[in-house]
Formats: C-alpha cells, structure tokens, sequence
C-alpha cells in the first residue's frame, strides 16, 4: 500500500518517490547500526558456567525491516496528507457549530446523571471523581490557562484543602461548612507563600521550583507526624451534613431520611456529594467565565501574552500574578476538603506528583484558558482510565497512545482557540496560531 | 508653554565596566515632540529604558512635572512609571498577540478599571459601578481606535494585523493609558513612505492633544519634520541639542551621525 500511494505521488514529483526511498534506506541503515550492537550480539551464561556471546541476526533483520518499512509509510502519509487540505475550514466550522450544543448537553447530563435509570453507586463515585478533576483542572487552568504560569506543584494545595479541613474537623469539631472556606482562605495563603519567591522565575525555572513545592508539602505531611500522623494519615474525617442533617446508613432521629420521612439508603449520600461537587465545580468555573471578563482576568491573559508589556503599562505584576496564584490555590483547597470529606480518610500517598500531573495534562488536552476543553479532557483522562480497567496491564499503553494522538492531532489543546472577552460587534474566535502559551 | 514635562540631570547608566549613558542631561518641553537621534549604539535605547523604568539608572535624575509638581522617576517601580503619566511603545512591537484590537487598549486602562472593581468582588457580581467604568473604558477605546484607523479591526487579534497597523495600535494603546508623556521608540521604523507620512500626521494630532512627546527615531524625513526640539546623543554622550535646523547645522552632528560632510 505504502509502496502505492510512493508511487503516486512520484508520478506528481518525479523525484519524490526515490528521495523517500533513499529516506527510508537511511533510516534501516540507522537502525542497523543501532540494533547490531544492542540487539544482534548478546551476552548469555553458557551450559558450562562461563560467559558466551549468542548472536541473533534474524531479530536484528526483522527490526530494521520494520523501521524501513515504517519510514516509508510515515513519508507516503505525509505526501497524502499535503494533498487535500481545504477541507478543515468546512470541518472546522461545523465542530464550531456542534461545540455550541457541547456545554448545555454536558451540564444537563451532569445535572441528571443520579436520575439516569441504571446509574448505580459505581457510576455516581466515578461521578464524583471526574467532577474532582473537572474542578482541579478549572483551578489550575486559572493559572496556567490564564495567567501562563506553569504550576507543576499544584496538588501542594489540594493537600492544604485536604489536611486543612481533617485536622480542623477532627480537632475542634468544626462543620464542612465552617471548614470550607476555611481550607480555601489557607490554600490561597500557600498559593501568596509560594507565589512570592517565585514570581521573578519564568519557565522551566517556574516550572521546577513548583514541583519542589508540591514535593516539600508532601514530605512535610509525611514526616510531622505529631500533628498530620504520618503516612498513616488521618481516619474518621467527619461526613458533611445537609443543612444539618446527617447521612448515617441507619437513619435514626436527625439523619436526612428521617427528616424526608424517605427510606434511610446509602445512596443518599453519594447523591448529595455528587450535588456537592458538581456545585464547587460550577462555582470554580462561574468565576473563572466571569474573571475572564474584567479587568483582573484581562490581566492574567494579557500576563501570558506579554509581561514585559503589562509593565509599560501599569500594571503591578507582581499582584496580578500572586491573585492568579492565590484563587487557583483556593478552589484546589475547596476540593481538597471536599476529597477529604468523601473519603473519611486522608494521607500523603494521595498527593504524589502523578496527581499533579494528571491535573496539568487536563489543562494541557482540554486547551488551556478553555473551560469546556478541560472538562471533556477530564472526563476523557479520568473516565476513560476507569472504562479500560478490564484491559489491566495494557490500560497505561492504550492510554499514553491516546494522548500522543491528541497532542498530534490538535496540538493546543481539544479548544486551542480564544473567545474574545469583549467585542465592538461580533465575537469572532481568536485562532490557537495566535494565542500564546505563556513562557511563566 | 515653556513649561518643561520631562528633565533629566546627567543622567548616567552603567552596565558593568560599559556606560551606556554618560551624564546626559536635557529637557523636553510641555506640549512638544522632542526627538533624540544618534548612530546605533549611542545609548538612545537605554535612556529610553531608564525613563520608562525598565532600567533604574546607576546615577542622576529623572523628574516629570506632573502638574507642575516633579516626580522623581528613577525612584519609582517599573509600573508605577506609567500610572505616574509616562507611555511608551517598543521598537519590536509588543502587542498581546492573542487578544483582539479592543481587548489591547482596554488592558491599557487596567488601572482605572481594576480601582472601579472593587477589589474584583464587585465587578463578580455585576455592580453598577463597574459596568459604567467599563462602558467609559469601551467608549475611550473606540476613540483611539477610530483616531488611528483601526475600528473596522477593533475585534480582530493583534496578531492578524498587518505591520502598520500593529504599529498604530501600540500607539493607540500607549494612548489609553492617559499619559503626559508619550515615548516612543522608533515608531516609522519598517513603515513605508505613505504609512510615515500618517504617523507624522498621528503623532502631531496627539501633541495638539495636549500630551507630549518623546521619540528615538531614525527615519530622518520624520525627525525633520515633526520634531520641535531635537536631542543628539554619540556614545553616550549628548552632543547637540537644539531645534531641527540648528541640529541639522551642527558641525559635529554632521561628523558623528550624518557622515563626514554628507548631507542627505
């Protein structure tokens, strides 16, 4: 087949097909230098004890043949794909067209998911958990979508959240609702505490002293273990109430279904911290839309767009960046008492870099400064991991393909592009060629 | 309207063993456009920067006459330059690329809009106040946008624009910053013949405005025919200051910058 489409496109440019030829002859003698050392000799224990060279020139053949072989095909798809390229306007326009139903379809859905016939515990938990996600990813993208400052650290601050409201519970008795904003006022002063230092660092030197950050927080809850218990962590986390009313799988005087006069389940508890988290979520993405609007949240972008301009034009950097800071740090401290909640029970082995990682490659699928693009890539990266479980030891593989293949197909993001915040007539969306990336 | 606007006494910055300016002093008048020309490397760049508080000069001072009242510029913080009244564009422009026309100037005016805020919680929840600053914002936007041409472009992206008109909306945008001194840095540079001769029409109808201006250029077309003072630096050091004729008549301009008895 590779041999066919090399073909015709030789018919095109009478070189093209011998100058991708030579390519690929190149490539398998690469291969072969590469893989005759590597693969073909190899030192094994011979029957008598000592040392023995076993030759494996046949795998050493298959190798370079596949590396030819792939070479060719990777040229005539590219010959192909320079062919027909007109199409995406016309594609693109209706993906415009389809992605303005996406958000109301979405938020319907999340909104009726515990209605939906056949949705039982498992599917309400894994609810819970993508709406986690969502929310961590929406926090975050404040400030890596926004502001453009690479937060590799950012799960520090779903910690704070977390251990905030476990050890202001369990030690004075305190209720979620009190403990709340309280482990969102703490995660934003972490997020100022962290910002201060950092903010004359850009880029990767942004990027690394952040990841150092979330890892002393992690220790540090490791380690002190007179006040957090170590790597044991902390068990009995008390449960949220409605408006009061416990959850207790008994019923009893007190409890929710009392009050209702409904039959005491425990359904009605996932119900309530799926409600509780889809609201923290719209919460976080109610102010991000609406920060994006004003002056602040024009800040930030115009932050990631040109920093040294921001400063010709009065804006105090130093504080627009310690907002974008401080704001995405509280709503990862908002979910981090709600992670806290659900639970019951908390330690540091739930704040590892891979969390960090997760969250950052939510921002970066779904298109950073783009809300919906987060939340699908939420739902893809989250969701998707859970629905390839039967798939046990290859689940990583599909999955590491899976984003190789986002990033190669639309390399800014599912949304890459920028809606503007404000308009003399009409909003015309702002291409991803355009859009910056923030260097920190 | 002898009244000065900008004075800097012996103004002097060094870069390690390099001075880059050496104890320039000169004052630019209220209300004019006074240009600072010199060959590449006499230091027009880093005494721009100093003024606009990307450099805090090793020594001397820089004070704008606000009201008649000096305020010391090279003590202030970078941004505080430019609430203090002094705008400036870059010789390799910087617009935010990614955001439209419109969006440009209204970051702009990012300090007057963030005061009528309050604090952010008021504009979050659609105060009054807010939605008045922000029409005012829109409405000096437009104004600018329509004196430089570009309102047909007002919701297009910086970056979609083509040269000159990327030019005119950093002017634009340096211009909604409400500033007393405008400084700019080789604005006709890569402009075409046409395009300068707008510039030079732009730039007067902003004197005339009532905000002066401050401009390293190196078109000399320009200079010549928009500049009521002009200030002639060669390594550092101020060499000529006077009107475009008693400039353009100096003998040591002419040997420095022009060439050796090379008139253009």
């Amino acid at each position: 087949m590779s041999s066919a489409t090399a073909a015709a496109s030789a018919a095109q440019r009478p070189s093209a097909g011998a100058a991708a030829l030579k390519d690929a002859v190149l490539t398998a003698l690469i291969a072969l230098g590469l893989f005759a050392p590597i693969v073909g000799l190899r030192t094994d224990v011979s029957p008598t004890g000592g040392l023995m060279l076993r030759q494996r020139w046949g795998d050493v053949a298959i190798l370079v043949g596949l590396a030819f072989a792939g070479r060719l095909a990777l040229l005539a798809w590219r010959a192909m794909r320079d062919g027909p390229k007109p199409a995406s306007a016309g594609r693109a326009a209706a993906l415009r067209k389809a992605g303005a139903f996406v958000t109301p379809v979405m938020l319907v859905l999340a909104v009726a998911l515990p209605f939906v016939p056949g949705t039982g515990r498992y599917e309400l938990d894994l609810g819970i958990l993508v709406l986690t996600y969502v929310m961590l990813g929406w926090g975050l993208n404040i400030v890596v979508g926004l502001a453009g400052l690479l937060d590799l650290g950012y799960v520090a601050f779903y910690a704070v959240g977390a251990y905030a409201y476990a050890l202001l519970a369990t030690t004075f008795g305190l209720s979620f609702w009190i403990c709340l904003p309280l482990a969102g006022i703490l995660a934003a002063f972490w997020g100022v505490l962290l910002g201060f230092p950092v903010l004359r660092l850009r880029g990767d030197y942004l990027a690394i002293v952040t990841l150092a950050f979330g890892e002393i927080i992690r220790i540090v809850l490791t380690n002190w273990v007179s006040l957090t218990n170590g790597p044991n962590g902390i068990t009995s986390i008390p449960r949220p109430t409605f408006f009061g009313l416990t959850f207790s799988a008994g019923g009893g005087p007190g409890s929710f279904a009392d009050f209702f006069g409904i039959e005491p389940s425990p359904t009605h508890r996932v119900v309530f911290l799926y409600y509780l988290i889809l609201a923290l979520a719209l919460l976080t993405n109610w102010v991000s839309i609406r920060l994006r609007r004003q002056p602040l949240g024009r800040a930030w972008e115009a932050l990631r767009e040109d920093e040294i301009a921001c400063r010709a034009l009065g804006i105090n950097v130093t504080t627009t960046k310690l907002t974008a800071f401080a704001l995405g740090a509280m709503f990862a401290g908002f979910a981090g008492s709600f992670f806290a909640t659900r639970q019951g029970f908390i330690s540091p082995e739930s704040f590892t870099f891979i969390e960090s990682a997760i969250i950052l490659a939510i921002v970066v699928l779904g298109g950073m400064g783009s809300q919906i693009g987060i939340a699908i890539a939420a739902l893809v990266m989250i969701g998707g991991f859970e629905v390839f479980r039967d798939l046990d030891e290859y689940r990583m593989l599909v999955f590491g393909g899976a984003m190789v293949l986002i990033m190669v197909a639309r390399p800014r993001g599912l949304v890459g592009s920028r809606t503007p915040t404000v308009a003399l007539g009409e909003r015309k969306t702002i291409g991803a060629e355009h859009v910056a990336e923030g260097r920190g | 309207m002898a009244e000065p606007i900008l004075e800097a006494g012996a103004l002097t910055m060094r870069f390690g063993g390099l001075t880059a300016v050496d104890a320039v002093s000169f004052t630019a008048m209220r209300g004019d456009i006074t240009a600072i020309i010199g060959p590449n490397g006499a230091g027009k760049t880093t005494m721009f920067n100093c003024i606009t508080g990307f450099y805090r000069p090793t020594g001397g001072a820089l004070r704008l006459f606000r009201d008649g009242t000096p305020v010391d510029l090279h003590r202030l913080p970078g941004h505080r330059i430019a609430r203090a009244g002094v705008a400036r564009t870059f010789q390799n422009i910087r617009l935010f690329p990614g955001m439209t026309a419109l969006e440009n100037l209204l970051v702009a005016q990012h300090v007057t809009l963030m005061a009528a805020t309050g604090f952010g919680i008021g504009a979050l929840l659609g105060a009054p106040g807010y939605r008045r600053a922000e029409k005012a914002a829109i409405a000096k936007a437009r104004h600018w946008l329509e004196a430089t041409g570009l309102v047909d472009r007002a919701d297009d992206p910086a970056a979609a624009l083509p040269y000159g008109q990327q030019r005119r909306l950093e002017i634009a945008r340096a211009m909604c910053t409400d500033p007393l001194l405008l400084c700019l840095d080789e604005p006709a540079a890569g402009l075409n013949p046409r395009e300068s001769e707008e510039l030079s029409a732009l730039l007067r109808s902003i004197r005339d405005g009532g905000c002066s201006l401050l401009l390293i250029e190196h078109d000399m077309g320009v200079v010549m025919r928009i500049s009521d003072r002009v200030v002639v630096l060669d390594h550092g050091r101020k060499i000529a200051d006077g009107t475009p004729a008693e400039v353009r008549a100096d003998a040591r301009v002419i040997a420095a910058y022009l060439g050796e008895g090379d008139e253009e």
